[in-house]
Formats: C-alpha cells, sequence, structure tokens
C-alpha cells in the first residue's frame, strides 16, 4: 500500500483533484453528474488523449515536441486530398494513409534530432513553423468540407436512453481512443523497446554504455508520436467532420500541459499512461463543468491555467508531507 | 622501492598485462606499463589524477587499443588487445563513478537491465527480471525491496545495486572506479564488506581510490602509477599512507602539526548557543583571526548545516553570531557574502561551480560588483581579477574562458576558493575541501589555507577526514548528532587519539 502510493504519488493526488472538482460541480450543476454528459467527456476528450499517449512517448524518451499538432493537421489534410483521389477508401485505408504520414513526419523530426544533434525543442518548433507553413501556404487557408461519407458518418457504439429522453452515447473516437492507450501502455511497460526508452530517457549516457541504440529510440519515440498524431488527426476530422488547415493550431500546448499534469517529466525518465489520461481529464472536465455552470466561455483559459498550476503544485510537494504516516519508513536493507 | 617480487607460492594471474602503451596527441600516457590480478584478489590501483590509471582500466576493458606489442593474458588466453564485447563476455565489469543507473526505474529493472537488452522487441519478463536482481543481490548478502524505484535509495545502496549490476555478467573481474568518493564512513564500511564477500566468492576486484586509508584496509596489494609509468607493485602489508602518497607524488610531504601563537589575535567569529532542532544544538564556538578551526565527525553530525546557517543560507533558531564585533543576523546567503562570509561548498561539482563556463567567469561571479564599470561587466577588470588570482593561487589553467571542466579536480578547488576570495572575505568556511582532489593537489590547497589564514583571515575547516583538520588546523572540533562533543589542540592530543573518539 505505501509502496503503491509513493510510486504512484502524482496519480493518486490529480485522482484526489478530480474527485473534488466532481463533487463540486455535481453539487454545482444539475447536468454534471449524469450518464450522457459522462460520455460526452468521454466522446471530446479521445482526441486529445490520443495526441497525449503519443507525446507521453516522446517526454518518456527525455524529448518534447511541439509540431505535433500541426503534423495532424498536415496529415489530416493530405488525407482528405488522396482520399478524394482514390474515391473514397474506407477507414482502415483512411488510418493507413494517415498513419504512414504520421510516422513519416515524426521521422523527420528524429532524423534532425539524432542526425544533426539538434535538441528536440529546437527541432520541433522549426517542424512546427515548417508544417503550419507549408500546410497554410498551399491550402491558401481554405477548408476541406467535402469528405467522404464514412469518415462523417457518426457511429455510435453504444447508446441509452435516459430519463429525461436524452441520448447517452459512446461514439467511434473512443474505440480508437482505448485501442491507442492500450497499445502505448503495452509498448512502454510490456516490451524490451519501451523499457530502454525509459532508461535512454533517464540516463542517456548509462543506456548507451549497456548498448541501446540511440538512434532507434529517437525514431521510435517520435515514430510512435507521429502515427498517434496521425490517427488523432483523422479522428478529430471525423469528430469536427471538416478539415479545417488551422484547427488543431495550439491544441500542442494544451496536451504537453495535460501530459506534465500527468507525472511526465521534461527531461526523461518517468511518465504513464494512467497519469496523462487523468491529465487530459482533469483539464476537460474542468471546462465541461465551467460550460456548464454558465461561466463566460473567455475566462476559460485563465480558470484552466490556475487549476494546472494548482495540481502540479500539489503533485510536485513531497507526498510524504502531505500524508505524513508514510513519513515513518525509511528505505533501508 | 624495488619492485617487490610477489611470485613465489602465487596462483596463475587471471589476468596480466605486459608492455602497453598508449599515445594521445604526442603524449604518452602509458610507458611500458605491466599489471597484474590474482584471482579473487582485492587489488588496488593508486596514481594520481593523469597518473594512467583510467587510461589502464579503458585498455583493459576494451575501450582503448594499446599500441602494437601489448600481451593481455586474460584467464587463460592471450589476446593482443580487448573489445568492449569480449570483455564484458568474458567477465570483465566496470562500475563507474558515475554508476550509470536509472534512478527512476526499479531496483530489479537498474540489476537486470541487460535482459531487456537485445537486437529484436520481446516482451519483457518481470519476474525473471526479479529473480535475477535478488539472485545478485543475495551473492552480496543484502536484500532491498527490488519493486522501489531507485532514486528512493541513498547513494551507498545504489552503489550496492551497480555492483549487483556487475554480478548478473557473470564478473570475473570487477573494476570500482572511486566507488566511495561520495559516501559516509560508515556508507563507505558496509561497501567494504561488500567487496570483501566478492572477493571470497572468488570475484577479483580492482578497487580505484582518492582515499589512502580505505586502500590499506580493503587490499591485498597495490599497483602505483605515476605519469603514466609503474612505480612498483607493493603488499599492503606494511604500507601506510605517507609511504603510498610518497610514491605516488615522487616527493615527500612534511606532516608537521601548526604552532601559531593566536593568543593575542582578536576573535572574527564568536557563536553563542546557536541552535536549529534536528540539525545542531547549542554550538558556541570562537574562531580568531589568523587561525584556523578544524571541525570533524561523521557525516550527518551536523558540520555542513551548521556552516550554512553561518552562511545565512539556513536561519537558527535560538542562538547569537558576531562577526568582527558585530552582532548579525543573515536573512540570506547575499547577506553574508556582503558581511564577509565566504562558504566554499561541500559539492563542487554541483553546487561550488557552474562547470560548462569559462574560468574566468566562475572566478568573478560571486564578486560581479568589483568588476563592473559604468553598470557593466568590464573584461578588463574581470581579467586583472582573474589574472591576480591564478598567479596568487597557482592555478594551472590553459585560457582565462576555458571551461571549468577542463580542469584537474585540485585546479577546480583553486578557482573555486579563487571565486570566494575575491569577495574579500572575513570569514572563510571550507566544506570538505578536498574531496575529489589528488594527495598532491592537497598538499597545494592547504599551503594555500595556511597563508590565507596568515594574512589573518578567519578559517572553518570542515572534513571527514580527521588527518587533515589534525594536520591543518589550530585547534579540532569534534561534532556528534548535532553537538560539539570535543575539542583537541593538534600536538597537544594524538592523531590516534581524536579518530578514536570521532570513530568511537
Amino acid at each position: 500500500m505505501r509502496r503503491f502510493v509513493r510510486s504512484h504519488a502524482t496519480e493518486l493526488a490529480l485522482l484526489a483533484v478530480i474527485a473534488v472538482i466532481c463533487v463540486f460541480l455535481s453539487f454545482a450543476t444539475d447536468r454534471f453528474f449524469t450518464l450522457g454528459n459522462a460520455f460526452d467527456l468521454l466522446n471530446t476528450s479521445s482526441v486529445n488523449i490520443i495526441f497525449a499517449v503519443g507525446l507521453l512517448v516522446v517526454l518518456i524518451a527525455g524529448g518534447i515536441d511541439i509540431s505535433f499538432a500541426v503534423a495532424a493537421s498536415v496529415v489530416q489534410y493530405l488525407t482528405a486530398t488522396v482520399l478524394g483521389w482514390i474515391g473514397g477508401g474506407n477507414w482502415i485505408v483512411g488510418f493507413i494513409i494517415a498513419g504512414v504520414l504520421g510516422v513519416a513526419l515524426g521521422c523527420i523530426n528524429a532524423f534532425l534530432i539524432h542526425g544533426f544533434r539538434i535538441i528536440s525543442i529546437v527541432a520541433t518548433i522549426s517542424t512546427f513553423n515548417i508544417f503550419f507553413g507549408l500546410l497554410m501556404f498551399f491550402t491558401g487557408g481554405v477548408s476541406i468540407y467535402n469528405l467522404p461519407d464514412w469518415l462523417t458518418t457518426r457511429v455510435v457504439l453504444f447508446e441509452r436512453e435516459m430519463a429525461d429522453g436524452t441520448w447517452a452515447e459512446i461514439t467511434l473516437p473512443v474505440l480508437i481512443m482505448a485501442i491507442c492507450v492500450f497499445a502505448t501502455w503495452a509498448l512502454i511497460t510490456r516490451t524490451t523497446t519501451g523499457r530502454q526508452l525509459y532508461a535512454f530517457g533517464d540516463n542517456p549516457e548509462g543506456a548507451r554504455r549497456f548498448g541501446v541504440n540511440i538512434g532507434a529510440m529517437q525514431f521510435i519515440a517520435f515514430g510512435w508520436l507521429g502515427l498517434m498524431a496521425g490517427i488523432a488527426g483523422l479522428v478529430q476530422a471525423h469528430y469536427a467532420q471538416e478539415v479545417v488547415p488551422n484547427a488543431l493550431y495550439g491544441r500542442e500546448l494544451d496536451v504537453l500541459a495535460a501530459v506534465v499534469l500527468g507525472g511526465a517529466r521534461l527531461g526523461g525518465g518517468k511518465g504513464s499512461v494512467l497519469g496523462c489520461i487523468l491529465g487530459v481529464l482533469l483539464v476537460s472536465i474542468t471546462q465541461n463543468g465551467l460550460n456548464l455552470m454558465g461561466v463566460s466561455p473567455f475566462a476559460f483559459k485563465m480558470i484552466v491555467g490556475a487549476i494546472i498550476l494548482a495540481a502540479i503544485t500539489l503533485s510536485n510537494t513531497s507526498i510524504e508531507r502531505l500524508v505524513p504516516f508514510l513519513k515513518s519508513r525509511r528505505v533501508h536493507s | 622501492m624495488a619492485d617487490q617480487a610477489l611470485d613465489g607460492a602465487a596462483p596463475r594471474p587471471l589476468l596480466s598485462l605486459r608492455n602497453v602503451n598508449m599515445t594521445f596527441g604526442g603524449v604518452k600516457a602509458l610507458k611500458n606499463v605491466s599489471f597484474e590480478v590474482l584471482p579473487g584478489e582485492v587489488h588496488c590501483l593508486a596514481g594520481e589524477n593523469g597518473s594512467g590509471k583510467s587510461t589502464l582500466i579503458k585498455v583493459i576493458t576494451g575501450v582503448y587499443k594499446p599500441e602494437a606489442g601489448a600481451v593481455i593474458d586474460y584467464d587463460g588466453q592471450s589476446y593482443s588487445h580487448m573489445s568492449p564485447v569480449t570483455a564484458q563476455a568474458s567477465g570483465i565489469q566496470v562500475i563507474w563513478q558515475d554508476l550509470a543507473l536509472f534512478p527512476e526505474m526499479t531496483v530489479a529493472e537498474n540489476i537486470a537491465f541487460q535482459t531487456v537488452i537485445g537486437r529484436w522487441p520481446r516482451l519483457v519478463n518481470y519476474a525473471e527480471m526479479r529473480r535475477v536482481a535478488i539472485n545478485a543481490l543475495q551473492r552480496l548478502g543484502v536484500a532491498f525491496d527490488v519493486d522501489l524505484a531507485l532514486h528512493h535509495f541513498p547513494i551507498a545502496q545504489r552503489q550496492i545495486v551497480a555492483i549487483a549490476r556487475a554480478l548478473v555478467g557473470e564478473a570475473k573481474l570487477v573494476f570500482m572506479d572511486e566507488p566511495t568518493a561520495s559516501l559516509t564512513q560508515s556508507e563507505t564500511d558496509y561497501l567494504l564488506d561488500i567487496v570483501r564477500n566478492l572477493s571470497a566468492s572468488g570475484v577479483a576486484v580492482v578497487f580505484v581510490s582518492h582515499r589512502l586509508a580505505e586502500v590499506l584496509e580493503i587490499s591485498s596489494r597495490v599497483t602505483v602509477l605515476r605519469d603514466g609509468a609503474l612505480v612498483g607493485v607493493y603488499p599492503t602489508k606494511g604500507l601506510t599512507q605517507s609511504r603510498i602518497t610518497e610514491l605516488m607524488t615522487g616527493k615527500t610531504f612534511d606532516y608537521s602539526v601548526l604552532h601559531r601563537d593566536l593568543s593575542r589575535s582578536p576573535a572574527m567569529l564568536e557563536v553563542e548557543r546557536l541552535s536549529r532542532p534536528g540539525e545542531f544544538e547549542d554550538v558556541s564556538l570562537t574562531v580568531r583571526r589568523g587561525e584556523t578551526l578544524g571541525i570533524t565527525g561523521l557525516l550527518g553530525a551536523g558540520r555542513t548545516e551548521l556552516a550554512l546557517t553561518l552562511f545565512g543560507m539556513r536561519k537558527p533558531k535560538s542562538g547569537s553570531v558576531v562577526l568582527d564585533g558585530k552582532t548579525v543576523r543573515f536573512g540570506s546567503n547575499r547577506d553574508a557574502i556582503a558581511a564577509g562570509v565566504a562558504y566554499l561548498s561541500e559539492d563542487r561539482l554541483s553546487l561550488g561551480l557552474i562547470q560548462p563556463q569559462a574560468i574566468a567567469d566562475n572566478m568573478v561571479i560571486a564578486s560581479l560588483d568589483k568588476v563592473l564599470s559604468g553598470g557593466f561587466i568590464s573584461s578588463d577588470r574581470k581579467r586583472s581579477l582573474v589574472n591576480r588570482w591564478i598567479r596568487d593561487l597557482g592555478v594551472r589553467i590553459g585560457k582565462q574562458d576555458d571551461a571549468i571542466s577542463t580542469l584537474s579536480g585540485g585546479n577546480q578547488q583553486r578557482v573555486a576558493i579563487a571565486k570566494w576570495l575575491a569577495t574579500d572575505p572575513k570569514l572563510l568556511i571550507l566544506d570538505a575541501p578536498t574531496v575529489g582532489v589528488d594527495v598532491g593537489a592537497r598538499a597545494g590547497i592547504f599551503e594555500i589555507v595556511s597563508k590565507l589564514a596568515d594574512s589573518g583571515l578567519a578559517i572553518i575547516l570542515i572534513s571527514d577526514e580527521v588527518p587533515e583538520v589534525y594536520f591543518n588546523a589550530d585547534r579540532v572540533l569534534q561534532m556528534a548528532q548535532g553537538r560539539i562533543v570535543g575539542e583537541f589542540t593538534p600536538g597537544a592530543t594524538t592523531l590516534q587519539a581524536i579518530e578514536e573518539a570521532v570513530y568511537a
């Protein structure tokens, strides 16, 4: 029990904050504590959670990526265009195209970082500008509304009519999100590659002396984020039923904040899928609650920022100070 | 000092090197060195920085390829050079000074990391990892919670983890590079016990350490290198610290206690009943102008905490501090620096100096106001200030603009001292000033300290090595569990008596 608390301090702190906010919102609004709202939250958070688990892998490997959200926009646009050429396609073709394009863009980052030894924040700020600049230049900022039918049709996986006549629904993005979450969890905790990623992020020199292939680590981490970004891009196009070139611009910082909130360390070696999900959920629950309470949308950013700050402070404060009973036990042979 | 013959009934060596030569950029790093390790022995490799110890280790572990003509006989096979892969596969393991561990990962993963290495991805077998880790720890006679992340463990236990990791690779020969550099006395004793266990189980250990007391305690033989050449191989029995120092440096050092008459010198620092509950209690002491006060005691006795409080970085709960006749209360270390207190940090590498920055910038960082001209830093003033200190303290540097990290430990320490002297202090606190500094360079640092005291500075010298304070301080205070429990005058009390009091 104590060991669990020690090694999951961030996740537990986040859960506590989320619980407090949920209890508060359940009393403050009548709509928050309903199945319909819970499902809505899942549906709307799916894209960000997919981004978040992708970014988590890069952070664990000691890198950072600013470009993934606009890369997803590029992928959306190219995928929609390619689907137009081949005359429609289907979900599987769509995911293959988006995945391949996403991995390719991720590998450009890995190549710059590994090949030219550019630090990841500088490399990805550059590619962020290049990707977005190219996208805006070639599209002229024009959106695509003419998407294949299969992509714009809502897919409901589970539905239930509520007492008030509304429908609580779980839609396709949630399933895709669940698959991405599971795949990322399996990669980083169950495979030797995942453990090498942690080790590389934790102590690059130590990993190198062990014979970990450093180049492979960069390509796997950024390639995985590229894959997730490509998938998230397609899912977002499905959810929004349109492709707007600047729709995801700025999303990278929201996701980054959520992932760091979830306990991933800028600098590598630390972070969990669970923490990541909780980080994203904390932000979306807050926004959802503010919405339901009728707070002006202009105040959202400010309040979300304050909550992120509060949660980070709480999870940084040593758990021993918050839960004194843990203090008595010292680690000893 | 002829090499002692060690053949006779000796068993066949596990490792035997002959004719090893290495040249880097025209400089001979190893000159015709030979080296021998017997199975299961603890062998110390002694020498100053730059004497060729690390180069030799790197030749044996395959990092460097020696010049043609070298013969490496290891475990019944003969090689002209090693490669890292052959070295590891045949049971040669190195525990690097920086340990190369993964703090965020569990103990089990750190020890059994080898099991996740491989060309193709596989599923991780955590049960196997735990088994391997627990086994390795058992061989060392210790039991840790292997599922806990390593960063929860103190440095001494991480050291054990690094050793356990080496054992997973079926080690026959383990190199330990300065394994005790960051350990306290009791942790060191613990580590030395582990080394003995290892040796008893048939693993040969080559031990590199600056701390000669340990060398004498743990090893059966000592190989001494100087300037890349072999000085000799000596059985440890019969060696003394001063003898090893002589062999390492080729110089004889004069060990004598200080005899300065300070009875008429006014007090510079008077501390009255200073307390910080949990760290130190009821500490009263006086340091006169021109006096060096030694404070010794085991790590954790409250020495560093006391020093940090005198330096304004922690606030005392009660008690008073009078500096140069004025009662002082520091709100921060900036106040302390302004009042004339300088503190040379215990951890020079991470806290005392900014490693990647230039030597000159490091020297003036605590006294930037002295190099200002019209509100901006004047490079002329900086240069002349830096030149003065380089000359006065005899720092050997290339250029002022070279990074600190290019200097040896002893020279880095001189820069660190210069940094504080540039603030014109009245009281200089030196906290473990010789950690990671060569024996030869230590003497140089204490020469500086002695000159500074003669110029009227009050100095507090903190060290857990009793001989260091014994030979370099006018008075020695012993701290234990946050209190001052003894006061000694070197010369009037023997070194042995103080050591017994401290380690009792």
